[in-house]
Protein backbone atom coordinates (compact mmCIF):
# COMPACT_ATOMS: atom_id res chain seq x y z
CA UNK A 1 0.00 0.00 0.00
CA UNK A 2 2.75 2.44 0.96
CA UNK A 3 4.53 1.46 -2.34
CA UNK A 4 1.66 2.21 -4.36
CA UNK A 5 1.23 5.62 -2.61
CA UNK A 6 4.70 6.49 -3.65
CA UNK A 7 4.26 5.15 -7.04
CA UNK A 8 1.19 7.61 -7.22
CA UNK A 9 3.47 10.68 -6.01
CA UNK A 10 6.30 9.89 -8.34
CA UNK A 11 3.22 9.92 -11.16
CA UNK A 12 1.59 13.05 -10.54
CA UNK A 13 5.23 15.02 -9.59
CA UNK A 14 5.94 13.91 -12.74
CA UNK A 15 3.38 15.14 -14.42
CA UNK A 16 3.62 18.41 -12.83
CA UNK A 17 7.23 18.61 -13.91
CA UNK A 18 5.97 17.71 -17.55
CA UNK A 19 3.39 20.23 -18.11
CA UNK A 20 5.83 22.44 -16.70
CA UNK A 21 7.92 21.74 -19.31
CA UNK A 22 5.44 22.58 -21.76
CA UNK A 23 4.94 25.66 -20.82
CA UNK A 24 8.43 26.61 -20.97
CA UNK A 25 8.87 25.51 -24.08
CA UNK A 26 6.70 27.88 -25.06
CA UNK A 27 8.27 30.45 -24.00
CA UNK A 28 11.95 29.81 -24.84
CA UNK A 29 10.06 29.61 -28.81
CA UNK A 30 8.77 32.88 -28.53
CA UNK A 31 10.93 34.75 -26.77
CA UNK A 32 10.38 38.00 -28.67
CA UNK A 33 6.93 37.79 -26.85
CA UNK A 34 5.56 38.68 -23.59
CA UNK A 35 3.08 36.19 -22.95
CA UNK A 36 -0.57 36.22 -24.30
CA UNK A 37 -1.79 34.42 -27.51
CA UNK A 38 -0.66 36.48 -30.62
CA UNK A 39 -0.51 35.44 -34.44
CA UNK A 40 2.34 34.88 -36.14
CA UNK A 41 2.13 35.79 -40.01
CA UNK A 42 4.89 33.60 -42.65
CA UNK A 43 3.92 35.04 -46.08
CA UNK A 44 0.03 34.28 -46.57
CA UNK A 45 0.19 32.15 -43.10
CA UNK A 46 -1.71 33.15 -39.86
CA UNK A 47 -0.48 30.97 -37.51
CA UNK A 48 -2.12 30.80 -34.32
CA UNK A 49 0.03 30.71 -30.89
CA UNK A 50 -1.79 29.56 -27.57
CA UNK A 51 -1.35 31.68 -24.93
CA UNK A 52 1.17 30.28 -23.02
CA UNK A 53 -0.05 31.96 -19.26
CA UNK A 54 -4.11 29.89 -19.81
CA UNK A 55 -4.08 26.24 -19.56
CA UNK A 56 -7.45 25.04 -21.67
CA UNK A 57 -8.06 21.56 -19.76
CA UNK A 58 -11.00 20.58 -22.58
CA UNK A 59 -7.96 20.61 -24.76
CA UNK A 60 -5.51 18.73 -22.89
CA UNK A 61 -8.14 16.37 -22.03
CA UNK A 62 -9.16 15.70 -25.59
CA UNK A 63 -5.32 15.42 -26.61
CA UNK A 64 -4.47 13.13 -23.76
CA UNK A 65 -7.48 10.54 -24.41
CA UNK A 66 -7.60 10.60 -28.03
CA UNK A 67 -5.80 7.99 -30.03
CA UNK A 68 -2.38 8.69 -31.95
CA UNK A 69 -0.28 7.48 -34.31
CA UNK A 70 2.69 8.11 -32.10
CA UNK A 71 3.13 6.57 -28.70
CA UNK A 72 4.25 8.93 -25.98
CA UNK A 73 5.48 8.03 -23.10
CA UNK A 74 6.65 11.02 -21.02
CA UNK A 75 8.59 12.93 -23.62
CA UNK A 76 9.30 10.22 -25.45
CA UNK A 77 7.50 9.86 -28.69
CA UNK A 78 7.80 6.40 -30.02
CA UNK A 79 7.11 6.18 -34.08
CA UNK A 80 4.95 3.63 -34.42
CA UNK A 81 3.36 2.37 -37.97
CA UNK A 82 1.27 4.03 -40.56
CA UNK A 83 -1.03 2.47 -43.03
CA UNK A 84 -2.64 5.58 -44.98
CA UNK A 85 -5.16 4.60 -47.58
CA UNK A 86 -5.63 7.74 -49.89
CA UNK A 87 -8.66 7.98 -51.84
CA UNK A 88 -9.11 8.91 -55.09
CA UNK A 89 -6.42 6.86 -56.59
CA UNK A 90 -3.87 7.09 -54.16
CA UNK A 91 -3.72 4.10 -52.93
CA UNK A 92 -1.92 2.27 -49.80
CA UNK A 93 0.84 3.87 -48.37
CA UNK A 94 2.93 2.30 -45.34
CA UNK A 95 5.93 4.09 -43.56
CA UNK A 96 7.01 4.85 -40.17
CA UNK A 97 5.52 7.78 -38.09
CA UNK A 98 9.29 9.04 -37.27
CA UNK A 99 8.96 10.35 -40.82
CA UNK A 100 7.26 13.14 -39.29
CA UNK A 101 9.38 14.17 -36.44
CA UNK A 102 6.61 14.86 -34.35
CA UNK A 103 7.79 17.48 -31.31
CA UNK A 104 6.35 17.34 -27.66
CA UNK A 105 2.99 18.05 -28.20
CA UNK A 106 2.92 15.22 -31.14
CA UNK A 107 2.92 18.08 -34.01
CA UNK A 108 4.82 16.63 -36.83
CA UNK A 109 7.51 19.23 -38.18
CA UNK A 110 8.26 17.16 -41.37
CA UNK A 111 5.44 16.86 -43.77
CA UNK A 112 5.76 13.42 -45.42
CA UNK A 113 3.81 12.30 -49.15
CA UNK A 114 0.86 14.82 -49.06
CA UNK A 115 0.49 13.63 -44.82
CA UNK A 116 1.21 16.03 -41.42
CA UNK A 117 0.92 15.23 -37.98
CA UNK A 118 -1.33 17.03 -35.74
CA UNK A 119 -1.35 16.79 -32.02
CA UNK A 120 -0.24 12.96 -32.84
CA UNK A 121 -2.60 12.07 -35.13
CA UNK A 122 -2.03 11.74 -39.10
CA UNK A 123 -3.83 14.55 -41.52
CA UNK A 124 -3.79 14.99 -45.27
CA UNK A 125 -3.25 17.48 -47.32
CA UNK A 126 -6.37 18.18 -49.25
CA UNK A 127 -4.48 20.35 -52.62
CA UNK A 128 -3.27 17.62 -54.63
CA UNK A 129 -0.51 19.98 -55.88
CA UNK A 130 1.27 20.05 -52.24
CA UNK A 131 4.59 18.19 -53.07
CA UNK A 132 5.11 14.44 -52.14
CA UNK A 133 8.22 12.74 -50.41
CA UNK A 134 9.32 14.48 -47.10
CA UNK A 135 9.56 18.43 -46.49
CA UNK A 136 11.21 20.23 -43.37
CA UNK A 137 8.11 22.32 -42.43
CA UNK A 138 9.59 23.89 -38.97
CA UNK A 139 7.86 24.12 -35.63
CA UNK A 140 5.24 24.94 -35.33
CA UNK A 141 3.78 24.82 -39.11
CA UNK A 142 0.80 22.43 -38.28
CA UNK A 143 -2.01 24.23 -36.57
CA UNK A 144 -5.51 24.39 -36.41
CA UNK A 145 -8.17 27.26 -36.46
CA UNK A 146 -11.58 27.79 -36.36
CA UNK A 147 -12.71 28.94 -39.90
CA UNK A 148 -16.05 30.57 -41.29
CA UNK A 149 -18.64 28.32 -43.52
CA UNK A 150 -21.07 29.82 -44.88
CA UNK A 151 -24.61 29.22 -43.71
CA UNK A 152 -23.12 26.85 -40.57
CA UNK A 153 -21.23 26.78 -37.47
CA UNK A 154 -17.13 27.69 -37.40
CA UNK A 155 -15.51 24.85 -38.55
CA UNK A 156 -12.10 23.74 -36.38
CA UNK A 157 -9.98 23.40 -39.40
CA UNK A 158 -6.07 22.10 -39.56
CA UNK A 159 -3.58 23.77 -41.79
CA UNK A 160 0.27 23.35 -42.71
CA UNK A 161 2.05 26.49 -43.60
CA UNK A 162 4.51 25.36 -46.19
CA UNK A 163 6.20 27.92 -48.81
CA UNK A 164 4.81 30.89 -47.61
CA UNK A 165 1.06 29.35 -48.10
CA UNK A 166 -1.80 28.08 -45.94
CA UNK A 167 -2.69 24.55 -47.16
CA UNK A 168 -5.76 22.39 -45.59
CA UNK A 169 -5.69 19.62 -44.07
CA UNK A 170 -8.67 16.33 -43.74
CA UNK A 171 -9.27 14.64 -41.02
CA UNK A 172 -8.92 10.87 -41.54
CA UNK A 173 -12.38 9.03 -42.34
CA UNK A 174 -14.77 8.23 -39.85
CA UNK A 175 -18.00 6.74 -39.83
CA UNK A 176 -20.37 9.16 -37.74
CA UNK A 177 -21.50 10.65 -40.84
CA UNK A 178 -20.35 14.01 -39.68
CA UNK A 179 -22.69 13.96 -36.56
CA UNK A 180 -19.67 14.40 -34.24
CA UNK A 181 -17.66 16.35 -36.72
CA UNK A 182 -16.09 13.80 -38.69
CA UNK A 183 -17.15 12.12 -42.05
CA UNK A 184 -15.65 10.83 -44.66
CA UNK A 185 -12.59 12.21 -46.41
CA UNK A 186 -9.94 11.65 -48.53
CA UNK A 187 -7.83 9.55 -46.69
CA UNK A 188 -8.75 6.32 -44.46
CA UNK A 189 -6.13 5.38 -41.57
CA UNK A 190 -5.28 1.84 -41.04
CA UNK A 191 -2.39 2.41 -38.87
CA UNK A 192 -1.24 0.41 -35.69
CA UNK A 193 -2.17 3.49 -33.62
CA UNK A 194 -1.66 3.88 -30.10
CA UNK A 195 -4.80 2.07 -29.16
CA UNK A 196 -4.46 -1.19 -31.80
CA UNK A 197 -0.40 -1.45 -29.90
CA UNK A 198 -2.24 -1.27 -26.84
CA UNK A 199 -4.78 -4.04 -27.77
CA UNK A 200 -1.69 -6.46 -29.42
CA UNK A 201 -0.05 -6.01 -26.49
CA UNK A 202 -2.69 -7.00 -24.39
CA UNK A 203 -3.46 -9.77 -26.31
CA UNK A 204 0.00 -10.99 -26.77
CA UNK A 205 0.35 -10.86 -22.13
CA UNK A 206 -3.19 -12.64 -21.76
CA UNK A 207 -2.60 -15.66 -24.63
CA UNK A 208 1.08 -16.07 -22.87
CA UNK A 209 -0.86 -15.47 -19.76
CA UNK A 210 -4.32 -18.04 -20.45
CA UNK A 211 -2.26 -20.64 -22.31
CA UNK A 212 0.45 -20.93 -18.98
CA UNK A 213 -2.72 -21.37 -16.83
CA UNK A 214 -4.10 -24.01 -19.02
CA UNK A 215 -0.85 -25.69 -18.96
CA UNK A 216 -1.05 -25.65 -15.69
CA UNK A 217 -4.25 -26.78 -15.17
CA UNK A 218 -3.18 -29.85 -17.59
CA UNK A 219 0.19 -30.51 -15.42
CA UNK A 220 -1.01 -30.35 -11.93
CA UNK A 221 -4.35 -31.90 -12.84
CA UNK A 222 -5.88 -33.13 -9.42
CA UNK A 223 -3.63 -30.77 -7.59
CA UNK A 224 -4.46 -27.62 -6.12
CA UNK A 225 -3.65 -24.29 -8.23
CA UNK A 226 -0.56 -22.54 -6.71
CA UNK A 227 0.99 -18.97 -8.37
CA UNK A 228 -0.66 -17.44 -11.20
CA UNK A 229 -3.42 -20.10 -11.52
CA UNK A 230 -4.51 -19.56 -8.20
CA UNK A 231 -5.22 -15.93 -8.64
CA UNK A 232 -6.90 -15.73 -11.93
CA UNK A 233 -9.17 -19.11 -10.45
CA UNK A 234 -11.53 -17.04 -8.24
CA UNK A 235 -12.29 -14.57 -11.41
CA UNK A 236 -12.10 -16.99 -13.67
CA UNK A 237 -15.05 -19.23 -11.68
CA UNK A 238 -16.95 -15.96 -10.61
CA UNK A 239 -17.47 -15.51 -14.40
CA UNK A 240 -18.76 -18.48 -14.85
CA UNK A 241 -20.42 -19.40 -11.78
CA UNK A 242 -22.16 -16.15 -11.13
CA UNK A 243 -22.51 -14.84 -14.55
CA UNK A 244 -22.50 -17.72 -17.57
CA UNK A 245 -24.41 -20.14 -15.24
CA UNK A 246 -26.93 -18.14 -13.89
CA UNK A 247 -27.78 -16.43 -17.47
CA UNK A 248 -27.33 -18.85 -19.96
CA UNK A 249 -28.43 -22.14 -18.25
CA UNK A 250 -27.54 -25.32 -19.87
CA UNK A 251 -26.36 -23.70 -22.72
CA UNK A 252 -23.50 -21.72 -20.59
CA UNK A 253 -20.42 -23.63 -21.91
CA UNK A 254 -20.78 -22.53 -25.30
CA UNK A 255 -20.77 -19.00 -24.40
CA UNK A 256 -18.16 -19.15 -22.27
CA UNK A 257 -15.28 -18.64 -24.07
CA UNK A 258 -17.03 -15.37 -25.23
CA UNK A 259 -17.88 -13.97 -21.79
CA UNK A 260 -14.18 -14.83 -20.27
CA UNK A 261 -12.35 -12.69 -23.47
CA UNK A 262 -15.13 -9.86 -22.81
CA UNK A 263 -14.44 -9.95 -19.23
CA UNK A 264 -10.72 -10.52 -19.68
CA UNK A 265 -9.98 -8.25 -22.69
CA UNK A 266 -11.71 -5.52 -21.19
CA UNK A 267 -10.41 -5.61 -17.89
CA UNK A 268 -6.77 -5.96 -18.74
CA UNK A 269 -7.30 -2.88 -21.21
CA UNK A 270 -9.15 -0.70 -18.60
CA UNK A 271 -6.43 -1.46 -16.26
CA UNK A 272 -3.65 -1.27 -18.64
CA UNK A 273 -5.15 2.27 -19.46
CA UNK A 274 -4.65 3.56 -16.00
CA UNK A 275 -1.15 2.15 -15.58
CA UNK A 276 0.81 5.63 -15.08
CA UNK A 277 3.91 6.64 -17.35
CA UNK A 278 2.21 4.01 -19.56
CA UNK A 279 1.04 6.48 -21.92
CA UNK A 280 -2.23 6.08 -20.80
CA UNK A 281 -3.97 4.53 -23.61
CA UNK A 282 -7.42 4.56 -24.13
CA UNK A 283 -9.09 1.78 -25.57
CA UNK A 284 -11.61 1.00 -24.04
CA UNK A 285 -12.49 4.85 -23.54
CA UNK A 286 -12.92 4.72 -27.50
CA UNK A 287 -16.12 4.21 -29.04
CA UNK A 288 -14.38 2.38 -32.23
CA UNK A 289 -13.69 -0.18 -29.39
CA UNK A 290 -16.73 -0.65 -27.44
CA UNK A 291 -18.19 -0.18 -30.72
CA UNK A 292 -17.03 -3.64 -32.18
CA UNK A 293 -17.39 -5.40 -28.87
CA UNK A 294 -21.40 -4.32 -28.76
CA UNK A 295 -21.97 -5.44 -31.81
CA UNK A 296 -19.94 -8.57 -31.27
CA UNK A 297 -22.67 -8.96 -28.38
CA UNK A 298 -25.40 -8.22 -30.50
CA UNK A 299 -24.48 -10.58 -33.33
CA UNK A 300 -24.23 -13.33 -31.43
CA UNK A 301 -27.69 -12.27 -29.39
CA UNK A 302 -29.53 -12.24 -32.34
CA UNK A 303 -27.97 -15.33 -34.56
CA UNK A 304 -28.77 -17.57 -31.47
CA UNK A 305 -32.14 -16.08 -30.53
CA UNK A 306 -34.62 -19.13 -30.50
CA UNK A 307 -38.58 -18.77 -32.07
CA UNK A 308 -39.66 -17.85 -28.63
CA UNK A 309 -37.26 -15.05 -28.84
CA UNK A 310 -38.21 -13.47 -32.30
CA UNK A 311 -42.08 -14.36 -31.25
CA UNK A 312 -41.51 -12.09 -28.09
CA UNK A 313 -40.14 -9.23 -30.50
CA UNK A 314 -42.48 -9.30 -33.07
CA UNK A 315 -45.78 -10.30 -31.62
CA UNK A 316 -45.65 -10.94 -27.41
CA UNK A 317 -48.14 -13.45 -27.06
CA UNK A 318 -50.83 -12.76 -24.38
CA UNK A 319 -51.60 -9.15 -25.30
CA UNK A 320 -54.31 -7.69 -27.43
CA UNK A 321 -53.43 -6.98 -31.58
CA UNK A 322 -53.71 -3.15 -30.89
CA UNK A 323 -51.34 -2.96 -27.75
CA UNK A 324 -49.16 -5.25 -30.24
CA UNK A 325 -48.69 -2.07 -32.27
CA UNK A 326 -47.06 0.03 -29.81
CA UNK A 327 -44.62 -3.02 -27.91
CA UNK A 328 -43.49 -4.33 -31.07
CA UNK A 329 -41.85 -1.09 -32.22
CA UNK A 330 -40.56 -0.80 -28.95
CA UNK A 331 -39.21 -4.46 -28.34
CA UNK A 332 -37.47 -3.29 -32.27
CA UNK A 333 -35.65 -0.65 -30.99
CA UNK A 334 -34.77 -2.42 -27.26
CA UNK A 335 -33.03 -5.15 -30.08
CA UNK A 336 -30.78 -2.42 -30.85
CA UNK A 337 -30.76 0.07 -27.61
CA UNK A 338 -29.32 -2.83 -25.56
CA UNK A 339 -25.59 -2.72 -27.73
CA UNK A 340 -26.10 0.92 -27.91
CA UNK A 341 -25.94 1.11 -24.38
CA UNK A 342 -23.16 -1.57 -23.75
CA UNK A 343 -21.31 0.62 -26.34
CA UNK A 344 -21.94 3.90 -24.24
CA UNK A 345 -21.73 2.79 -21.27
CA UNK A 346 -17.94 1.57 -21.01
CA UNK A 347 -16.66 4.30 -23.35
CA UNK A 348 -18.42 6.72 -21.27
CA UNK A 349 -17.51 5.35 -18.08
CA UNK A 350 -13.85 4.93 -18.95
CA UNK A 351 -13.55 8.37 -20.84
CA UNK A 352 -15.02 10.29 -17.92
CA UNK A 353 -12.57 8.14 -15.78
CA UNK A 354 -9.49 9.63 -17.69
CA UNK A 355 -10.84 12.90 -18.18
CA UNK A 356 -11.12 13.44 -14.58
CA UNK A 357 -7.72 12.86 -13.83
CA UNK A 358 -6.30 15.06 -16.72
CA UNK A 359 -8.38 17.80 -15.19
CA UNK A 360 -7.66 17.23 -11.60
CA UNK A 361 -3.95 17.59 -12.56
CA UNK A 362 -5.35 20.51 -14.86
CA UNK A 363 -6.14 22.41 -11.88
CA UNK A 364 -2.94 22.61 -11.11
CA UNK A 365 -2.05 24.54 -14.01
CA UNK A 366 -5.21 26.57 -13.46
CA UNK A 367 -4.81 27.87 -10.18
CA UNK A 368 -0.96 28.24 -10.89
CA UNK A 369 -1.45 30.14 -13.90
CA UNK A 370 0.76 27.43 -15.63
CA UNK A 371 3.65 28.19 -13.69
CA UNK A 372 3.08 32.24 -13.23
CA UNK A 373 1.85 31.57 -9.78
CA UNK A 374 4.32 28.57 -8.53
CA UNK A 375 2.91 28.88 -4.52
CA UNK A 376 -0.87 28.98 -5.86
CA UNK A 377 0.59 25.19 -8.19
CA UNK A 378 2.37 23.66 -5.40
CA UNK A 379 -1.12 24.58 -3.10
CA UNK A 380 -3.00 23.26 -5.55
CA UNK A 381 -0.61 20.16 -6.25
CA UNK A 382 -1.45 18.70 -2.87
CA UNK A 383 -5.33 18.70 -2.57
CA UNK A 384 -5.00 17.63 -6.44
CA UNK A 385 -3.12 14.83 -5.53
CA UNK A 386 -5.33 13.99 -3.15
CA UNK A 387 -8.36 14.16 -5.18
CA UNK A 388 -6.38 12.45 -8.27
CA UNK A 389 -5.53 9.06 -5.40
CA UNK A 390 -9.17 8.93 -4.84
CA UNK A 391 -10.20 9.28 -8.27
CA UNK A 392 -7.90 6.38 -9.16
CA UNK A 393 -8.80 4.70 -6.78
CA UNK A 394 -12.17 4.20 -8.31
CA UNK A 395 -11.37 3.93 -10.97
CA UNK A 396 -9.56 0.70 -10.27
CA UNK A 397 -12.89 -0.39 -9.14
CA UNK A 398 -14.97 1.15 -12.37
CA UNK A 399 -11.68 -0.96 -14.36
CA UNK A 400 -13.48 -4.07 -12.42
CA UNK A 401 -16.82 -3.08 -12.36
CA UNK A 402 -17.39 -1.99 -16.17
CA UNK A 403 -15.85 -5.15 -17.23
CA UNK A 404 -18.11 -7.07 -14.90
CA UNK A 405 -21.24 -5.04 -16.14
CA UNK A 406 -20.56 -5.48 -19.85
CA UNK A 407 -19.93 -9.44 -19.26
CA UNK A 408 -23.22 -9.89 -17.32
CA UNK A 409 -25.18 -7.46 -19.47
CA UNK A 410 -24.17 -9.35 -22.25
CA UNK A 411 -24.93 -12.79 -21.10
CA UNK A 412 -28.09 -11.46 -20.23
CA UNK A 413 -28.97 -10.25 -23.78
CA UNK A 414 -27.88 -14.05 -24.80
CA UNK A 415 -29.53 -15.58 -21.74
CA UNK A 416 -32.80 -13.81 -22.71
CA UNK A 417 -32.66 -14.97 -26.53
CA UNK A 418 -31.89 -18.58 -25.58
CA UNK A 419 -34.43 -18.76 -23.05
CA UNK A 420 -36.85 -22.16 -23.92
CA UNK A 421 -39.87 -21.19 -24.03
CA UNK A 422 -42.22 -21.15 -20.70
CA UNK A 423 -45.89 -20.50 -19.17
CA UNK A 424 -46.87 -17.47 -18.95
CA UNK B 1 -17.47 24.59 -29.17
CA UNK B 2 -17.56 21.06 -27.64
CA UNK B 3 -16.86 19.57 -31.51
CA UNK B 4 -14.52 22.40 -32.48
CA UNK B 5 -11.90 20.39 -29.76
CA UNK B 6 -11.62 17.72 -32.10
CA UNK B 7 -12.83 14.73 -29.47
CA UNK B 8 -11.70 12.00 -31.30
CA UNK B 9 -12.32 9.21 -29.13
CA UNK B 10 -16.07 9.05 -30.06
CA UNK B 11 -15.74 9.00 -33.83
CA UNK B 12 -15.91 5.33 -34.90
CA UNK B 13 -12.61 5.50 -37.07
CA UNK B 14 -12.68 2.67 -39.40
CA UNK B 15 -9.07 1.73 -39.22
CA UNK B 16 -9.37 1.22 -35.11
CA UNK B 17 -12.42 -1.08 -36.02
CA UNK B 18 -10.95 -3.28 -38.75
CA UNK B 19 -8.12 -3.23 -35.90
CA UNK B 20 -10.39 -4.25 -33.03
CA UNK B 21 -12.24 -6.74 -34.39
CA UNK B 22 -9.36 -8.99 -35.63
CA UNK B 23 -7.94 -8.49 -32.95
CA UNK B 24 -10.63 -9.68 -30.46
CA UNK B 25 -11.89 -12.14 -32.47
CA UNK B 26 -8.48 -13.47 -32.89
CA UNK B 27 -8.59 -13.17 -29.19
CA UNK B 28 -12.15 -14.78 -28.95
CA UNK B 29 -11.23 -17.55 -31.24
CA UNK B 30 -7.80 -18.44 -30.29
CA UNK B 31 -7.02 -18.00 -26.32
CA UNK B 32 -11.05 -19.41 -26.26
CA UNK B 33 -10.07 -22.73 -28.03
CA UNK B 34 -6.54 -23.12 -26.16
CA UNK B 35 -7.17 -21.89 -22.91
CA UNK B 36 -10.69 -20.84 -21.43
CA UNK B 37 -11.85 -24.30 -22.94
CA UNK B 38 -9.39 -26.36 -21.22
CA UNK B 39 -9.13 -24.68 -18.12
CA UNK B 40 -13.30 -24.81 -18.14
CA UNK B 41 -13.01 -28.52 -18.59
CA UNK B 42 -10.13 -28.91 -16.05
CA UNK B 43 -12.10 -27.00 -13.67
CA UNK B 44 -15.45 -29.02 -14.42
CA UNK B 45 -13.33 -32.25 -13.78
CA UNK B 46 -12.39 -31.12 -10.65
CA UNK B 47 -15.50 -30.41 -9.25
CA UNK B 48 -16.86 -33.35 -10.25
CA UNK B 49 -13.59 -35.03 -8.78
CA UNK B 50 -14.46 -33.52 -5.81
CA UNK B 51 -17.74 -34.60 -5.32
CA UNK B 52 -17.26 -37.83 -6.18
CA UNK B 53 -14.40 -38.24 -3.54
CA UNK B 54 -17.14 -36.44 -1.16
CA UNK B 55 -19.68 -39.00 -2.21
CA UNK B 56 -17.34 -41.83 -2.02
CA UNK B 57 -16.14 -40.61 1.40
CA UNK B 58 -19.96 -40.71 2.43
CA UNK B 59 -20.69 -43.43 1.33
CA UNK B 60 -17.39 -45.12 3.33
CA UNK B 61 -18.76 -43.53 6.50
CA UNK B 62 -22.23 -45.10 5.90
CA UNK B 63 -20.55 -48.29 5.44
CA UNK B 64 -18.22 -48.22 8.46
CA UNK B 65 -21.18 -47.03 10.52
CA UNK B 66 -23.36 -49.85 9.34
CA UNK B 67 -20.40 -52.15 9.83
CA UNK B 68 -20.04 -50.80 13.25
CA UNK B 69 -23.48 -51.53 14.08
CA UNK B 70 -23.18 -55.18 13.04
CA UNK B 71 -20.00 -55.57 14.46
CA UNK B 72 -21.90 -54.37 17.87
CA UNK B 73 -24.76 -56.49 17.53
CA UNK B 74 -22.32 -59.60 16.74
CA UNK B 75 -20.92 -58.66 20.43
CA UNK B 76 -23.79 -58.64 22.19
CA UNK B 77 -24.85 -62.11 21.16
CA UNK B 78 -21.60 -63.08 21.87
CA UNK B 79 -21.74 -61.77 24.90
CA UNK B 80 -25.29 -63.68 25.75
CA UNK B 81 -23.75 -66.86 24.40
CA UNK B 82 -21.31 -66.56 27.04
CA UNK B 83 -23.52 -65.60 29.52
CA UNK B 84 -25.66 -68.67 28.61
CA UNK B 85 -22.67 -70.92 28.37
CA UNK B 86 -21.46 -69.72 31.65
CA UNK B 87 -24.73 -70.60 33.10
CA UNK B 88 -24.58 -73.95 31.74
CA UNK B 89 -21.54 -74.54 32.60
CA UNK B 90 -22.01 -74.13 36.41
CA UNK B 91 -25.41 -75.42 36.03
CA UNK B 92 -23.09 -78.97 34.93
CA UNK B 93 -20.40 -78.35 37.51
CA UNK B 94 -23.27 -78.14 40.11
CA UNK B 95 -24.56 -81.28 38.84
CA UNK B 96 -21.43 -83.40 39.07
CA UNK B 97 -20.61 -82.15 42.07
CA UNK B 98 -24.05 -83.16 43.66
CA UNK B 99 -23.73 -85.96 41.85
CA UNK B 100 -20.02 -86.99 43.24
CA UNK B 101 -20.84 -86.30 46.48
CA UNK B 102 -24.04 -88.46 46.35
CA UNK B 103 -22.09 -91.15 44.86
CA UNK B 104 -19.22 -91.13 47.16
CA UNK B 105 -21.76 -91.22 50.35
CA UNK B 106 -23.18 -94.04 48.57
CA UNK B 107 -20.06 -96.12 48.07
CA UNK B 108 -18.24 -95.34 51.98
CA UNK B 109 -21.70 -96.85 53.00
CA UNK B 110 -21.14 -99.71 50.87
CA UNK B 111 -17.60 -100.28 52.09
CA UNK B 112 -18.30 -99.91 55.36
CA UNK B 113 -21.28 -102.83 54.92
CA UNK B 114 -18.67 -104.89 53.04
CA UNK B 115 -15.90 -104.34 55.87
CA UNK B 116 -18.88 -105.55 58.65
CA UNK B 117 -19.72 -108.28 57.26
CA UNK B 118 -15.97 -109.31 56.20
CA UNK B 119 -15.16 -108.81 60.13
CA UNK B 120 -17.98 -110.73 60.95
CA UNK B 121 -17.45 -113.67 58.61
CA UNK B 122 -13.75 -113.45 59.79
CA UNK B 123 -14.86 -113.80 63.57
CA UNK B 124 -17.23 -116.63 62.87
CA UNK B 125 -14.16 -118.44 61.15
CA UNK B 126 -11.73 -117.25 63.63
CA UNK B 127 -14.88 -118.74 66.53
CA UNK B 128 -15.28 -121.56 64.21
CA UNK B 129 -11.47 -122.18 64.79
CA UNK B 130 -11.19 -121.59 68.07
CA UNK B 131 -13.91 -124.01 68.81
CA UNK B 132 -12.69 -126.50 66.87
CA UNK B 133 -9.33 -125.94 68.50
CA UNK B 134 -10.65 -125.85 72.07
CA UNK B 135 -12.22 -128.97 71.00
CA UNK B 136 -9.15 -130.79 69.83
CA UNK B 137 -7.12 -129.44 73.22
CA UNK B 138 -9.88 -130.67 75.34
CA UNK B 139 -10.38 -133.94 73.93
CA UNK B 140 -6.50 -134.35 74.10
CA UNK B 141 -6.48 -133.03 77.53
CA UNK B 142 -9.23 -135.68 78.20
CA UNK B 143 -8.17 -138.09 76.63
CA UNK B 144 -4.69 -137.41 78.42
CA UNK B 145 -7.06 -137.30 81.89
CA UNK B 146 -8.76 -139.96 80.55
CA UNK B 147 -6.03 -141.89 80.37
CA UNK B 148 -4.89 -141.33 83.06
CA UNK B 149 -8.32 -142.07 85.39
CA UNK B 150 -9.51 -144.98 83.00
CA UNK B 151 -6.79 -146.98 84.13
CA UNK B 152 -8.60 -146.81 87.24
CA UNK B 153 -12.08 -145.39 87.65
CA UNK B 154 -14.89 -146.29 85.18
CA UNK B 155 -17.06 -143.72 87.00
CA UNK B 156 -14.82 -140.57 86.71
CA UNK B 157 -14.35 -141.77 82.87
CA UNK B 158 -18.35 -141.02 82.94
CA UNK B 159 -18.74 -138.10 84.48
CA UNK B 160 -15.95 -136.20 82.00
CA UNK B 161 -17.72 -137.38 79.00
CA UNK B 162 -20.67 -135.56 80.66
CA UNK B 163 -18.74 -132.68 80.85
CA UNK B 164 -17.55 -132.19 77.73
CA UNK B 165 -20.93 -132.53 76.72
CA UNK B 166 -21.63 -129.32 78.66
CA UNK B 167 -18.94 -127.14 76.57
CA UNK B 168 -21.26 -125.60 74.30
CA UNK B 169 -19.76 -123.65 71.31
CA UNK B 170 -21.95 -120.36 71.93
Amino acid sequence: MRQFFSILVCFFSFSFFAFGQDGHDDHSNDGNHEGGAYIETIGECHIPHDDPNVFNPGKTAFHHISDQNVYSIGPLQIPLPCILYGHGGKGLEMFSSSKFHADYHGNGEYAYNQYVLFEGSVRRVQDPSFPKGALELGHHRVYGKDVKVEGAKDKFQIFVCYDGKEWACDNKSTLDGGLFGGGMTSFTDFSLTKNVVTMLIIFIFLAWLFTKIAKMYKQREGQAPTGIQGFIEPVFLFIQDEVAKPFLGHKWEKFLPLLMALFFFILALNLFGQVPFFGGSNVTGNLSFTLVIAVIAFIITNINGNGHYWQHIFSMPGIPGWVKVIVTPVEIMGMFIKPLTLMLRLFGNITAGHMVIVIFVGLIFIFGQNGANPGAAWGTTIGSTLLTIFMMAIELLVAFIQAFVFTILTASYIGAATEEAHDH
Amino acid sequence: MLFLLDFSPIKPDLGLILWSTIIFLLFWGLIGKTAFGPIKDALKKRESDIQDALDEAKKARQEMANLKAENEELLAQAREERTKILKEAKEIKEGIITEARVKAKEDAKKIVIDAKEQIENQKMAAMIEIKNSVGTMALEIAEKVIKKELQGNAAQEQFVNTLVKDIKLN
